[in-house]
C-alpha cells in the first residue's frame, strides 16, 4: 500500500536542482511527481519514480544524499470539497501529516495526493476504516501509464 | 613471542629496546648526542654558527641537558630563507634522499637524509608500529601519499623494516582502497584520520561492512585530531586508533606515537629531544605545563634541527606509563599555536569546533570554518557535510540538527556560529588532509 519516495538534500545555490534531474535523464528514468521543500539554507527534493531502486543507485553514485521514505497515495474527488473530505478523515483518525503534494494525473474526476505520515501503516489502517481510497503502487503506476 | 613485542621487558621488538632504557642512561645518551649535534651544526651550518656566535656561545657551553635553553630557536621561515640546501650539514654526496613540503604558498621546504638518517627514520617507524602491537605477519595498507611528502615513504620503510607486508596504495581512489583491504585481508592502515572517515563513509555507500574485514589497527597522523574523533572511529569500526606524530623538518612520521594505553604519545627522545616552551615568554616550561612543543634532532646528520618551533601545543608527561616505556610522552596534539583563530577577540582552535560537532549524535565531522567580516564584525560560518546517516526528509529535523550544532558550538567555544549544511564532498581535501579554515576576513 505504501509508496517509496526518494528525498534528496540540496544546497540552496544555483544549479543544484539540475544535477539530480540530469542524472535521472541520463539513466532514462522518468519522474512521476515531485515536490520541493525549501528553506533559506537548503532544500529537500522529493521524488516518486517507478524504478526507485535504480534511481537511488544512480543518484548516490552521482554524489547525492538520498533517503527512502514511505508515503501514501490517496485518491481524491476532483471537485470542491474533495480534499477537505480526505482531511476530515485524517483529522478524525488523529493522524499527523508531515507534508503532502499532488500528482498532476487525473482520471474520471479523481485526483491523486501523496501524504507523508508519521506512521504510514497506522495511517493506512485508520483511513481505510473511514473508506478513504488508498492507491497501491501497482495500481498507481498502471494509472499513470495508461 | 611476537604477541609480546609491545609488552615491557619481555620479548619486545629488538628495535624497541631504547624505549625502555633506564632514565639515567637515557639522559646520559641524550647529553652525549646533544653535545655532538651542537658541534656538528656549529662546524657545518653557517646560520646556526652565526646565531650561536651572536649569543656568545660555543658547543663547549653545553654541559648539561638544561643548557639546551642557551641555544637559539629555529623557525620554519629559516628553512624557507635558506632554500633549498642552506641548512645541510652534510655534503650532497652523502645525501641519499630529499623530501619537500607541498609548498602551496611560495617556496617549498626541503629536507634531506643521509643513509644513516634513513636508517634512524626506519628504526623509529618500526618502533612506532611495534607500539601499536603490529608485527611480522600483519598486512599494512599505507594510504599516506608517496612522493615528496614524507608520510608515504616513512611509513613504508618502517612497515617493511618491521617485517610486515606493505600495500603501498598511497592516497586516493577510495573504492580501490576498500577492495584491496577486503581482498588482501589488510590488518592495519596508515592514513590521515579525516581520510579514514572518508573510507568509513565510502564503505557504507558500497555496502561493505568494515567490521567484516580483519582491519584492527589504524595509525593516524599528519593532521591534528581529537579524542572525540577516536571515539567515533572506534565506535564505527573494529579499528583501534593510534595517534602518530611527526614532521618533515624533524624526520617525518615517527617522532612520537601512542602505546596501547592511549595516554599520550611516547617521544623517541633518544633521537628527538622534546621541550615545552611558554608561547608568551619563550622560556622552557616545567614538565606538565602546557606550551609549544620544541624539538631538537639529536642524531640527524644531513639536516639537524636545533630547538625547532613546531607550533604544536602540548605538554610533557613524566608519570610512568603502564606499558613500561621510559621515554616521556607528549599529550596528543589537537591544536597548533598558528592554527589559533582570533574571532571577535576570542581565541578559537578548529579542533574545538570539531569536538563540538562530534557531541551531536549522527554527524561525521567533515566540516570547514569560513571566516568573513561584515561591517567590521567577524562572522563565523561552519559548513557541515550532510551524510546519509543524518539526512532526514523532514525540513524540521534538519533545521533542528542545524540549531543543535550551532548551540553545541556556542556552548563549547562561546562563539555564535552560523551552521550551514552542505552537500557531501563539497569541502576540499588535499593529500587526504581536509582544509579546515578559510579566512576571508582580509579579502
Amino acid at each position: 500500500m505504501k509508496l517509496k519516495q526518494l528525498s534528496l538534500f540540496l544546497e540552496n545555490k544555483p544549479g543544484t536542482l539540475t544535477a539530480p534531474c540530469r542524472l535521472l535523464h541520463q539513466a532514462g528514468l522518468n519522474i512521476l511527481t515531485l515536490s520541493l521543500a525549501d528553506t533559506n539554507e537548503f532544500g529537500i527534493l522529493r521524488l516518486v519514480l517507478r524504478d526507485w531502486e535504480k534511481a537511488k543507485k544512480v543518484l548516490e553514485q552521482g554524489g547525492c544524499v538520498v533517503k527512502v521514505t514511505e508515503v501514501v497515495a490517496i485518491e481524491v474527488d476532483d471537485r470542491p470539497g474533495g480534499l477537505a473530505q480526505i482531511l476530515e478523515a485524517v483529522e478524525k483518525a488523529q493522524l499527523n501529516v508531515e507534508y503532502m503534494y499532488a500528482f498532476t494525473l487525473k482520471k474520471e474526476n479523481k485526483g491523486m495526493l501523496v501524504f507523508r505520515f508519521d506512521n504510514p501503516d497506522e495511517a493506512i489502517a485508520a483511513l481505510k476504516q473511514r473508506h478513504v481510497n488508498i492507491v497501491d503502487s501497482v495500481e498507481l503506476f498502471d494509472r499513470l501509464e495508461c | 613471542m611476537s604477541e609480546l613485542w609491545c609488552d615491557a621487558g619481555k620479548g619486545y621488538h629488538p628495535a624497541s629496546a631504547p624505549d625502555y632504557l633506564p632514565v639515567p642512561q637515557l639522559r646520559a645518551l641524550q647529553l652525549r648526542r646533544l653535545k655532538s649535534v651542537t658541534r656538528r651544526v656549529y662546524d657545518q651550518v653557517a646560520l646556526f654558527r652565526e646565531r650561536m656566535q651572536a649569543r656568545n656561545i660555543t658547543p663547549d657551553n653545553i654541559k648539561s641537558l638544561e643548557d639546551i635553553a642557551l641555544l637559539p630557536f629555529t623557525q620554519k621561515t629559516d628553512l624557507r630563507d635558506t632554500y633549498p640546501f642552506g641548512l645541510f650539514a652534510s655534503p650532497m654526496s652523502d645525501i641519499v634522499r630529499l623530501h619537500a613540503s607541498s609548498g602551496t604558498t611560495g617556496k617549498p621546504i626541503v629536507v634531506a637524509y643521509t643513509k644513516e638518517d634513513v636508517e634512524v627514520w626506519t628504526s623509529v617507524m618500526i618502533r612506532s608500529f611495534a607500539s601499536c602491537g603490529l608485527h611480522q605477519g600483519d598486512i599494512i595498507q599505507n594510504s599516506y601519499g608517496y612522493g615528496l611528502f614524507t608520510g608515504g615513504l616513512g611509513a613504508h620503510y618502517g612497515a617493511e623494516g618491521l617485517g610486515a607486508t606493505v600495500v603501498p596504495v598511497s592516497g586516493g581512489n577510495t573504492q580501490r582502497q576498500i577492495m584491496l583491504m577486503k581482498d588482501f585481508g589488510v590488518t592495519a592502515i596508515c592514513c590521515t584520520p579525516s581520510y579514514f572517515l572518508h573510507i568509513l563513509d565510502q564503505c557504507k555507500e558500497l555496502k561493505v561492512n568494515i567490521r567484516d574485514l580483519p582491519l584492527k589497527v589504524g595509525v593516524f597522523g599528519a593532521e591534528p585530531w581529537t579524542e572525540e574523533m577516536r571515539k567515533r572511529i572506534q565506535a564505527e569500526s573494529n579499528v583501534e586508533a593510534y595517534d602518530i606524530f611527526g614532521l618533515s623538518e624533524i624526520i617525518g612520521p615517527g617522532v612520537a606515537i601512542e602505546c596501547p594505553h592511549h595516554n599520550g604519545l611516547h617521544v623517541f627522545e633518544d633521537h628527538f629531544y622534546p621541550e615545552i616552551i611558554d608561547i608568551e615568554t619563550n622560556q622552557p616550561c616545567p614538565d606538565g605545563q602546557e606550551g609549544e612543543l620544541v624539538l631538537t634532532t639529536l642524531t640527524k646528520k644531513a639536516m639537524p634541527m636545533i630547538r625547532y618551533r613546531t607550533h604544536d601545543i602540548s605538554r610533557l608527561r613524566t608519570d610512568v606509563c603502564p606499558c613500561g616505556r621510559t621515554i616521556r610522552r607528549i599529550e596528543r596534539i589537537a591544536r597548533r599555536s598558528d592554527d589559533m583563530l582570533i574571532i571577535r577577540g576570542v581565541n578559537l582552535f578548529p579542533s574545538q569546533i570539531e569536538a563540538a560537532l562530534l557531541t551531536v549524535e549522527g554527524t561525521l565531522p567533515h566540516y570547514q570554518i569560513v571566516l568573513s567580516r561584515d561591517k567590521g564584525l567577524d562572522q563565523v560560518e561552519v559548513l557541515v557535510e550532510v551524510t546519509p546517516e543524518f539526512f532526514s526528509d523532514r525540513v524540521g529535523s534538519l533545521e533542528a540538527l542545524r540549531h543543535k550544532l550551532s548551540h553545541s558550538i556556542e556552548n563549547t567555544v562561546g562563539i555564535r556560529a552560523q551552521v550551514r549544511l552542505v552537500e557531501p564532498h563539497t569541502i576540499q581535501r588535499s593529500e587526504g588532509k581536509a582544509k579546515r579554515v578559510i579566512d576571508r576576513r582580509n579579502a
